[in-house]
Parts: C-alpha cells; structure tokens; sequence
C-alpha cells in the first residue's frame, strides 16, 4: 500500500504539461488521482514521474457556448452531479456523475482523467458515447478533437497518443435532446458499474422528423460501446415496452461480455438487455 | 433526594468526542523515538516448500537496518492453540513467529524487513529472493478430507485436525427413520472477512537493563496477549512484558488472537534495540488476519405431517485454514455443534463436525462465532420443514418453540450440562408479526405476485449463547478453554470521592467506558462525570480474560457491581462509627449512608471516600481507602433472544434483492444503555444481512485469495439498508444479579437466516427451495432462469 518511489511535478499550464510529457514519455498524469493512486499504492502502476494537472487554473468549468455545452477537463464529479446546466441540458451525465463511487471520489475525481483512463466499468464512457460527446485534446504540439466514437479502444485504452491532455469534453446540444437517462447495476464492492446503460432521446433533425435513439453500455465489454443495431431497431418508433424489449435483443451483437465474480457472460447480457430497456423507457419519460 | 437511576438510560456514549474530533490516538498513531517499522514478506503461494531465502540485496538497500527470516527465530515456540475440540483428539499446526520450511496458505509471513522507514522496507521487500518448491493446492474443506488430496501437515491425515460430535446418534437415526418427513438440505455458510476499519498492527520497545518489553497492539484481550507470548512463546516471566491495546478500532473477533507479527516485532525490538511498529496493510487484513465461517453442512431434518420437529442431524466441514488460529477448533464445536437445537424442543439431536486444513487464510471467530452457522441450519431448517408441509413458517417455529414455562432448559444434554437460563420466544415471534402486519403482508405478497412483483418475507427466532463462561464448563476438562473465563474489576474511591474502575474486558466499540460507569455510579450514587472506566493496559489492571461472545455485560459489569457492592459495605461500616450508629442501622442510598430513621445523620460517599482516605478516624482493624476487587466466575453462560424479520422484493429480470423493511426483536435481558444497544444491534444486523446477500471471501484453485482488496470484497454500506425497526422485549437472565445478557452479537446471529428465508420466500413461485449464500443478483437470476427453462 506504498507506491514506488516517483517524482511529481505540478505545471500551472497545460502548455507546461505538454513540454513536461514530451520530455518524460514514461510518466503519467494525475487528473483527480482517483484510480491512478490505488494502482500506484497496490504497485500495480510505477511511473518514474507523475504530472498532476490538478495546480493548472481554467480546466474546471461548466458552460454552454451555443450548441454546444462544454465542460473543463478538470470538473469534477460532484460538480457535474450537482450542475443545474448539465442536469437540464443532457441530464444522463448528471445521473453517471452521481452515480460514480462515493463522495470524496466525486470530490476529488475528473471527468477528464475518468475518460482518459477508460476504465470498461467506469460511468462516463456509455453517457459520453450515448450522447455523441468529443474530447478537445492537446498534444506537445497542437490540439485536435476525438469524437467518443473513436476514442474507445479496449480495456484502458483509448485514441489518445502518449504526450496528450484532454482539456475540454463537448456535448453537442443540436439536435434537441428530448430525454436522457443513465442507470447501472452497482458492483456492491467497488461502486463501479457492473452494467451501466445510457439512452439519449433527440428530435429528429426537421420538424416532424422521427426520434433518434443513441444507447450506449459501459460494464459489459472491455470498453464501452454504443448498440447500433438497439438504436436502428428504434429508430421513429413509439417507445414502448414490447418494441424496447424487442429492440434489445440485439443490445450485445458484436460485442464480447466480460466474465468476473459479479458477472458471467450469460447473466451481463440479461443486464445489458434489462438496463438497456429501462434506460431507454427513463429516457423516454 | 431521588436519583433517576443511570441503568437502562439512553445517554451517549462518553468515548464519543474523542472520536469525532479525532483526539483518540489508534497503534498508528503511536510514535516512539528511534522507531523503525517492519514489513512482513509473504508467499504468494498457497502450499510450498521454503528452499531458501536469500536477503543479501534487501539488507544491503537504502535504509534497511536488517532483514530476518524463520531460522533467525527458530528458538521461539510456534504460537499456542487455546482453544482444542474437546473431548476429540485436536492434530494441532500453529504458525511461527515467520514459517521455516513450508508455508500453507497465501499470506504466510517467511521474512521481514525493518529499515528507517515503511517507504524504504516496501522497496526493499522486492529484493528478497525466496526459493520455493510449490506443491499442490486444495482450497475445499470437503476435497481435503479426500482420499489423494494434497496434504497439508504430517500429524494430520487427510487435513483433519478434528473429529468432534455431539448428541446422540442412534435416537437421531432412529428418529429420521419414524418421522413422516424428511429434508435434507446441503448449506453453505460461506467464508467472510471481518473487515475491521483499523487493520492490524503492534509496536514494541525493550529495555535491556531491565530485561522489558512494553507491546502496544491492537487486541480485544491484552492480559490473554502477554500470558501467551510470554509463557508460551518467548518463555520468559510474565512479569516482564506490559502490553497494552490503544484506543481499538474495532475488531469482530478478528483481533482476540495472538498473531505471528505481535511475536516478531516484540523479538526484533530485543534483537535490533530499538523501538519497531509494524501496522498491517488492507490486502495483508484480508490475507492474513483471520477469517469467519466456512462451513459445508449437511442436514437432514425429521417432523411429523403437524410440523413437529423430531430430529436433527448435522454433519459439518469446516474449514479452519492453512494453519490454527488461536481458538479455531472452539468455534466450530462448543459455539456451533451445542446450539444447534435452536429455540425449538428438538428431541433427537446429532452432528458431527470435522475441522479440516485446507491451503487458505486462518478462520477463528467472527462475530457471532458459531452461533450464527449455528442458527442459519436451525431456521433454515423450521423454513424448510415449512416448506416441505405446505405450513406456514411461522407456525411451524410456534409449534416447536421451547415454552415460557420450560425454563431453565436443557436441549437434551447437548450443551453438556448448560441450561437455557430464561426465555419468552413466543412474545418476541408475536411482537414482531405484529411490527410486520404479517397477515396484512401475506395479502400484499399475493397481490404483488399477480401483478409479477416477487415479494417475500423471512422469520429467524434465534436463541445464543453470551457470557462466556463458567469456568468449569468452559475450561479443559470440559469444553477444552485453556483457562477459566472470569472476569475482573477493581474499583476504587480517591480522596476527592472520583472513582476510578479498572476492568479486564477490553473495550473496541462497545462503549465501556459509558456502560460500566453507568452501573457504578448508580451502585455508589454519584455522578457519572466522577467515575473513570480505564481498561486494556497490563499494568494497573487486573489480569482479565478481554472482550469477546458478548461477555463484557454479563461477566465484566458483574465483577465491577461486585467490587461496588463491597465498597457500599466498607462505606456503612466506616460510616456507622463516625456516625456513631451501629452498622445494622446504617442505610445506603442515593450516594449516601444514614441512620435508619434519622436522614439527616448521613455522611456522603465523598466525606466517607475522604474518611477512608485521610485515615486518620477508622474503625478498629479498618484498612484504609475505598480499594476493591471482584472476579466473578458466573455459574451459568447467558442466552439472548429474539425474532428477526425482513421483508424483500426480488427483481427477477436481474435477480437484485431489495430489502424493503427489516424488523428486530430482541431480548437482551435487562438493557444497561439503550443507545449503545440500539448500535450494537444495527451493527449485527449489517454484517449478518452482508452475509446473506454480498459478503464472501473467494479463493481461486490455486488458493490465491480473489477478494483481496475493499474493490471486490462487498463490506456493506450504510445506504444499503432501510431504517431497522428495532423493538426489544425484556426477560432478565437469573444467572447475575444485573440480569443482563449481552448484546453483541445479536444481530449477527438473527440476520443472516431471516433475509435468505424471504428471499426464498420471495422466489417460492418458481419452486426454489434454496439457494446458498451470499444471494448475489447473479446468483438469484440464474436460479430463475434455471426454473424458467425447466418450467418450458
């Protein structure tokens, strides 16, 4: 329970940060320090440098710019969970906030360092995908934007190269979001999702134009997936139980369940399909 | 002046403030100049053979002061085993101060570093090479006794330590054979982990000039630590060795145990001459601090077509580990085997239990200790016997309970020679239908099932055993304890009439300091704030046997009362000769002795404690000073009660159990504090519900310990829960003048059954008669879906 020994250098500028990494590739950066920390103390993890974006000023805000709501890097949970924006404009994020460990995580925790992490049973991820989310990232030399479709890549890992910080996530407003809804079964023990499902609800791009359905799972696979197939089965259809239920038989097509103490296969699809149904109908209203 | 009495009030507890502010200091706090700290090195395998170790790397890392292993400690005794099976041959392995030759479980400690700081004996922890031999692995109690299993110790064939029964075979058999029905039933009462919030740990100092050690740790009984270290262990006077336990943060049995780590640091303070802390980590808690349970039982119950219950037989594997615990053969055998009739008349009686190495962690006593494993077959059973007779449950526990007139109540001889003291079942069962609406419920039930809402209800009528224990039952010729189970106190009145007690019971949660100046300050009359409740230190207490199986009431709270009471004697005789009165007139009262008949010829117990101590006017042959000492060895253990019940509704799409309501009724005997009742009740409750639907230690094949971390061990937490209706009936125990029972446990011991009951009640509807413990979601959803599919 006592990490190796690292060094440990807090830049006060994101520029600073970049030059930081550029120079040590080894080293890692501490948003929150939430799980990095754990895995330093089991010595599971041992970098030689730890650089803590926790001392750079402007990465933690709440805003709505345009279509757009935009929100700092370094916000945390409980600021998010506790956002009246967030809440009215993409309401599932609040619920994932929420529903992240215990108070001192959501105190201390960030919804960049939680992405950037990509842990598969971590709250975000299926609320970022569901709601067609990005990251704004910079790197040593310039910035770029992932959408969440590309970010996720396996278990922990993700699109993000070595020497880049995520410094904002954007979820677009446009089309309106009409309803949202985030729900998970709870690992007793650790908190984390043992399937977590996120439905997002959206006007059709015209007047008049049938719903668009976005559900996405976090949990079940080694990273967090959107269930195209659930939401081409939904597409402009009246949500109601039967056709949800029926849509969710599809929920894990192409996808490989986890297997551990909590979960088997067979059962994380039962609660693939049974989050993914009720998330939907939440959303639905 | 009337004094409201003090016994039975809802006060707060005095330890309070120094917990919340912080204030109290716990091991880790302790300081100590020069200090070093040590780290144990352990196998990562379950079962091998030690080669060799070598340390020349560690020892030669920055600020490693040395690096020892087994051979360096060979001279020390293996730790005692004080508590065998009685009445069985006991194949007794205990740990080392550090194993030698072969390690047989994960967690076994086979070096250790002591540097400057933990910073630096952690890295050098990874320097140690250490050469094994692995050897096969068996983690099943029942696979061990198995003819081919991997064996674990040479005294013990087929990983037995014990073969140990109770009651009567032959009537049972005979009994199964006549009765209309009869159920059996395999239960797994699964492995848990107790989980205290403070980990383990010990510091040590020793003076060479006097040849002393002084050990702080962290121990429910610190007199029991230095008795077995020091006579059984070191091999040296007693009188040289202090230990003391700090401010403990709680312990659940877990830390009644002399461990490996409170012997090596005491013997690396002598080798290294300077003060050594070694404080556990949370994986090392979980790996090498002992577990609770694990018990693979098989049932067969007998009744008649009316729900009479007319024979019990049980055969239990229970494994106890890698290696003995302190106690670990008691547990399994005198708590479990002898209170398996329950609440309920059970003529024919018998189970054998066989206590079984397997290659994991130590299992000693967890709360409850026995009496849970003990109740989940007793009410599981009066469930299933329901069940088998389309009966109603709690009809059948009605038609079988021991009446309120059968007491004191031999369960035909099983718990050799101990009677029930006093009971009331039925009131508790009726209080709490009552508390439930149970027939309200049943309705409810029904219509939610028609609606596709799983509904369900469970009942656990308990009876326990507390106040261990008379010394002549529990000791070697009878149950086996190495030693009588008395109880001490002294109590003492200073010149400023402030009294001060000192007790040996060992308070870590239970509040002591609140309940056991409660008792004195009613006995002698004065205010609470001027009594002191000091505990847990060798020096300037009296040798006492600590705190466990709810005993600090029953056993330590009589010997304070006792020591009181004497002190009331002294103060009307010294009071008598300055009053000039005889003694037989004198009368003591609301912290006053008088004359009979004249109350304002009185003296108060602070003018007598001034009397008495100033010494200059006593009776003829009067010692000085108020100074008394009890122990008290009670004639009897004492046996609380109650009815549990908890209301669940099943989501058969995930198998998620929601507790609705949970409803306790206990009898306690006469309750001391309320509140700290009240708290000790939630608390039981927790833990045994935790049973029931999250807790469980997993060991993989290879005896690699899966819930090693707080990340996959589900310790329960507060939003997990309902508010508890707590209710409480009240019957004394006849066995001590306080009438108190002990309430510890209680919650422990009722839980765990009532909530696996409802849950299975809750899935009767798809003819699930039982499902082993903990009742994960997973686990509940694949049995609905097995019963669906065979249902098509």
């Amino acid at each position: 329970m006592i990490p190796a020994a690292f060094d440990y250098a807090a830049p006060k500028t994101v520029a600073d940060a970049t030059r930081l990494l550029r120079r040590h590739p080894d080293a890692k950066i501490m948003a929150g320090g939430q799980s990095l920390l754990s895995l330093m103390k089991l010595r599971v993890a041992a970098p030689p440098l730890v650089v803590d974006l926790g001392r750079i000023k402007g990465l933690a805000y709440i805003r709505k710019r345009g279509n757009t709501l935009a929100i700092g890097a370094m916000t945390t949970h409980a600021e998010i969970a506790a956002s009246a924006t967030v809440r009215e404009e993409a309401r599932a994020l609040a619920e994932a906030a929420e529903a992240i460990g215990d108070l001192q995580v959501r105190n201390m925790g960030t919804i960049g360092g939680s992405l950037a992490h990509a842990d598969p049973a971590a709250d975000y991820p299926a609320v970022f995908l569901a709601l067609e989310g990005s990251v704004v990232v910079q790197g040593a030399r310039k910035s770029r934007t992932i959408p969440a479709d590309a970010f996720f890549t396996g278990l922990f890992s993700t699109t993000l190269s070595g020497g880049e910080i995520i410094t904002e996530v954007r979820i677009p407003l446009r089309p309106a979001i009409t309803g949202s809804a985030y729900l998970k079964m709870k690992h007793p023990a650790s908190g984390f999702a043992i399937v977590g499902a996120a439905a997002v609800l959206r006007a059709g791009a015209k007047k008049g134009d049938a719903a668009q359905v976005r559900v996405a799972f976090t949990g079940a696979a080694a990273h967090a997936f959107r269930a195209k197939a659930v939401e081409a089965a939904l597409a402009g259809k009246a949500l109601d139980d039967a056709t949800v239920r029926a849509a969710m038989e599809h929920a894990v097509r192409g996808f490989e369940m986890l297997e551990d103490l909590a979960a088997d296969a067979a059962y994380r699809v039962q609660l693939v399909r049974v989050y993914g149904r009720r998330a939907v109908l939440a959303a639905a209203g | 002046m009337a004094v409201t009495p003090l016994f039975g009030s809802r006060i707060k507890r005095r330890e309070d403030p120094r917990l919340i502010t912080g204030e109290a200091k716990f091991l880790d706090d302790i300081q100590l100049p020069g200090m070093l700290c040590a780290v144990v090195l352990r196998s990562p395998h379950a079962h091998a053979r030690i080669k060799s170790i070598d340390a020349r790397k560690a020892a030669k890392a920055p600020g490693v002061v040395g690096v020892f292993t087994g051979k360096d400690f060979a001279g020390l005794n293996p730790l005692p085993c004080a508590w065998q099976a009685a009445g069985a041959k006991n194949n007794v392995n205990t740990p080392r101060v550090l194993e030698i030759d072969r390690v047989t479980f994960t967690g076994a400690g086979v070096a250790v570093v002591v540097a400057e700081d933990r910073y630096a004996a952690e890295d050098a922890l990874a320097l140690i090479d250490v050469d094994y031999e692995v050897l096969p692995v068996v983690v099943d109690a029942e696979a061990a006794t198995r003819p081919g299993a991997p064996q674990l110790h040479e005294n013990a064939p087929n990983n037995i330590c014990m073969d140990w029964s109770c009651g009567n075979p032959e009537s049972t058999e005979k009994a199964l054979r006549d009765a209309d029905v009869v159920v059996r039933q395999r239960l797994v009462n699964q492995r848990l982990i107790p989980t205290p919030i403070e980990t383990r740990g010990v510091v040590a100092q020793y003076l060479p000039a006097t040849g002393e050690y002084t050990v702080w740790m962290t121990s429910q009984a610190p007199h029991v630590m230095r008795l077995l270290m020091t006579a059984f262990v070191f091999g040296i006077a007693e009188t040289k060795m202090r230990v003391i336990s700090p401010q403990i943060g709680g312990g659940f049995g877990s830390k009644i145990y002399l461990y490996p780590e409170y012997c090596l640091v005491a013997a690396l303070a002598k080798t290294l001459g300077r003060p050594v802390k070694w404080m556990e980590d949370r994986t090392e808690n979980y790996v090498a601090t002992t577990h609770g349970r694990d018990h693979i039982t098989d049932i067969e119950v007998g009744a008649k077509r009316d729900g009479t219950v007319t024979a019990l037989k049980v055969k239990t594997c229970a494994n106890l580990g890698g290696i003995l615990s302190t106690i670990a053969p008691g547990i399994p055998t005198t708590l479990y085997g002898r209170m398996l009739s329950g609440s309920y008349q059970i003529p024919n009686i018998h189970c054998q239990v066989l206590g079984v190495y397997t290659n994991t962690g130590m299992v000693d006593a967890y709360r409850g200790a026995g009496r849970p494993e003990a109740t989940y077959v007793v009410e599981r059973a009066m469930d299933l016997v329901a069940r088998r007779l389309k009966m109603d449950p709690v009809e059948v526990r009605r038609k079988n309970f021991i009446p309120s007139d059968a007491f004191p109540y031999d369960p035909v001889g099983i718990l050799a020679g101990l009677k029930y003291d006093s009971g009331d079942y039925e009131k508790t069962l009726n209080r709490a239908l009552e508390i439930v609406n149970y027939k309200g419920f049943r309705r409810e039930q029904e219509a939610a099932r028609r609606q596709g809402r799983y509904l369900g209800i469970g009942f656990s009528s308990y009876v326990e055993i507390c106040g261990v224990a008379p010394s002549a039952w529990i000791g070697l010729p009878g149950q086996g304890w190495g030693a009588g189970l008395w109880e001490s106190a002294n109590v003492r009145v200073h010149l400023t009439g402030k009294v001060v007690v000192t007790t040996g019971s060992q308070s870590h949660g239970q509040g002591h300091e609140t309940t056991l100046a409660q008792l004195v300050a009613d006995d002698l009359g004065v205010a609470l704030d001027d009594v002191i409740v000091q505990h847990s230190d060798t020096l300037g207490t009296p040798f006492g046997y600590g705190t466990y199986g709810s005993r600090s009431a029953a056993v330590g709270g009589v010997a304070v009362h006792m020591s009181a009471a004497k002190i009331k004697e002294k103060a009307k005789r010294l009071a008598a000769h300055l009053l000039e009165a005889a003694e037989a007139d004198i009368v003591y009262e609301d912290g006053r002795a008088y004359v009979r008949g004249a109350p304002d010829r009185a003296k108060t117990i602070q003018e007598l404690a001034l009397a008495a101590s100033v010494g200059y006017n006593l009776p003829q042959g009067m010692e000085p000073f108020f100074d008394e000492t009890s122990y008290y060895d009670p004639p009897n253990c004492t046996f609380p009660f109650g009815t549990h019940a908890c209301i669940v509704e099943v989501d058969p799409d995930t198998g998620g159990v929601k507790i609705l309501r949970y409803v306790a009724v206990d009898d306690v005997g006469r309750v001391i504090n309320p509140l700290i009742v009240d708290g000790q009740v939630h608390g039981g409750i927790v833990q045994g519900v935790a049973q029931a639907l999250w807790e469980g230690a997993e060991y993989d094949s290879n005896g690699q310990l899966l819930t090693s971390t707080m990340l996959d061990y589900a310790v329960p937490k507060a939003g997990f829960f309902p508010t508890f209706e707590v209710d409480r009936t009240e019957t004394p125990t006849p066995v001590n003048p306080l009438g108190v029972k002990g309430a510890g446990e209680t919650g422990t011991i009722a839980s765990t059954p009532a909530v696996v009951n409802a849950v299975i009640d809750a899935l009767a509807p798809f003819g699930i008669t039982h499902l082993d413990m903990p009742l994960t979601p997973k686990r509940v959803w694949h049995a609905v879906r097995g019963r669906k599919e065979a249902a098509r």
